[in-house]
């Protein structure tokens, strides 16, 4: 989800007996279930596929920010304003601890932003979508960050140690934004007038395939996804995830009286799951390619901020070093 | 990539509440122990996680190499003696 589609070299998995000595040794590791460390032999494709993954999460975190941090000045009230600042002040550290742990693979933060900056790195599409109601507020924290820990669970697992420890960090905080976001749904769709069920329905309509989306596309068309597996960096398939969000989603939507926008949802008896419609995979190629609704405007926020940040970031540096110039010549 | 300084990566070890040493729970970037501090403060204590907060330039760290894992570790797996498990004793003793 938070890293949709990874592109890898495309290359079939090399089997244990054609590989290297030294590769042996890697997959055996991984498969022993021990942790690589930031100074251990890699493969040069594991290094590049896991800074492209974890740089595409960590920027989804920070552009994430966006989306909600536009209702913040007009939340409804003082404590659902405290609770919308201090998730999206969440999702800040999030991407933090998700930078350092890209940068222990020898890509520098700057270099990270740079690249996000000019388009040559992605974030989850989901955050290319609108927030145009209070309502969304509650379907982004019940089903974007619902969709988010689905991905995020496994991912606690992941050979590479400073990824699975960030993972640890930030899936502990992560319930939290997907029950004020529930709570929020609870407060409209369940306790609120006429309007706010209508909101709280309407929220759900246009996030609901979005939301979907961001576990990638079918298991059939992910062509990135069995490296990534032997390597586990990637821990469940795309499709499995998407049932598993589904199955545990539409109890949570009969709850609050609010109808899932698919017909073809239904209980499935034999395979004991949902079936449901898939979204339309040429809407999420056109939204991560570029062409979503808000992608212009979300590249245009973050390009601004790192410029109008950038006599902050230098003026800061300088001081410090006069500061310590100072200090060295009082000796 | 632009010519703008980096600011200089710090790690960060807390104290938690309940008297344990500190403890590395990652890094982030500033310019000076003063800066890593406050910012450590927000990125790794939002929910009273700790107590005391210690950062120390990444550069500054020295560390084994995974190589000398062998040499450096593989010393202390033979020697089983060193745990309490390792020496029987009975029962009527009591505990121990």
């Amino acid at each position: 989800m938070y890293a949709q589609q990874v592109k890898s070299t495309g290359k079939k998995v090399v089997s244990l007996e054609e590989m290297s000595p030294a590769d042996r040794d890697f997959q055996e590791r991984i498969n022993r279930g021990e942790k690589i460390e930031p100074k251990d032999y890699m493969p040069a494709a594991y290094r590049t596929n896991l800074i492209r993954q974890i740089g595409q999460h960590a920027h989804s975190e920070i552009v994430g920010q966006l989306p909600e941090g536009n209702w913040i000045t007009r939340a409804p009230t003082l404590e659902r304003k405290a609770n919308l600042l201090a998730k999206v002040q969440d999702e800040a550290g999030h991407g933090l601890y998700l930078y350092c742990a890209a940068e222990t693979l020898g890509v520098t933060r700057d270099e990270m932003f740079e690249m996000l900056h000019e388009g040559k790195m992605k974030y989850s599409s989901i955050f290319n979508y609108p927030t145009l109601t209070w309502a969304d507020m509650g379907a982004v924290g019940w089903l974007v960050d619902g969709a988010a820990i689905m991905n995020q669970v496994p991912l606690q697992r992941t050979s590479y140690g400073p990824y699975a420890r960030a993972m640890v960090r930030i899936c502990k905080e992560e319930s939290f934004h997907q029950r004020q976001g529930y709570h929020i749904m609870i407060k409209m769709a369940k306790e609120g007038t006429e309007d706010q069920k209508r909101m709280a329905q309407d929220a759900l309509n246009r996030f609901w395939y979005p939301a979907l989306m961001m576990f990638g596309p079918s298991d059939n068309d992910s062509v990135h996804s069995a490296q990534s597996m032997a390597w586990k960096i990637k821990m469940n398939t795309n499709d499995e995830l998407r049932q598993k969000f589904v199955d545990e989603t539409v109890p949570q939507a009969a709850y609050l009286g609010l109808t899932i926008p698919d017909e073809n949802l239904q209980w499935n008896a034999e395979t004991e799951q949902y079936d449901y419609s898939e979204p339309d995979w040429n809407e999420f190629h056109d939204v991560i390619s570029g062409n979503g609704p808000c992608n212009t405007e979300r590249l245009g926020a973050r390009r601004k901020a790192w410029d109008d940040g950038a006599w902050v970031r230098e003026a800061m540096m300088a001081h410090a070093e006069k500061k310590a110039q100072r200090k060295a010549a009082l000796g | 990539m632009s010519n703008s300084k980096e600011w200089p990566l710090w790690e960060v070890f807390i104290r938690g509440q309940h008297g344990m040493s500190h403890r590395h729970v990652g890094s982030l970037h500033a310019t000076d122990a003063e800066h890593a501090i406050k910012n450590a403060r927000d990125v790794y204590t939002r929910r009273n996680e700790g107590v005391s907060i210690w950062v120390v330039q990444a550069k500054d760290i020295a560390a084994s190499s995974p190589s000398d894992k062998g040499p450096l570790f593989e010393p202390a797996s033979d020697k089983i003696y060193r745990h309490p498990t390792f020496y029987d004793i009975p029962d009527e003793a009591g505990n121990m």
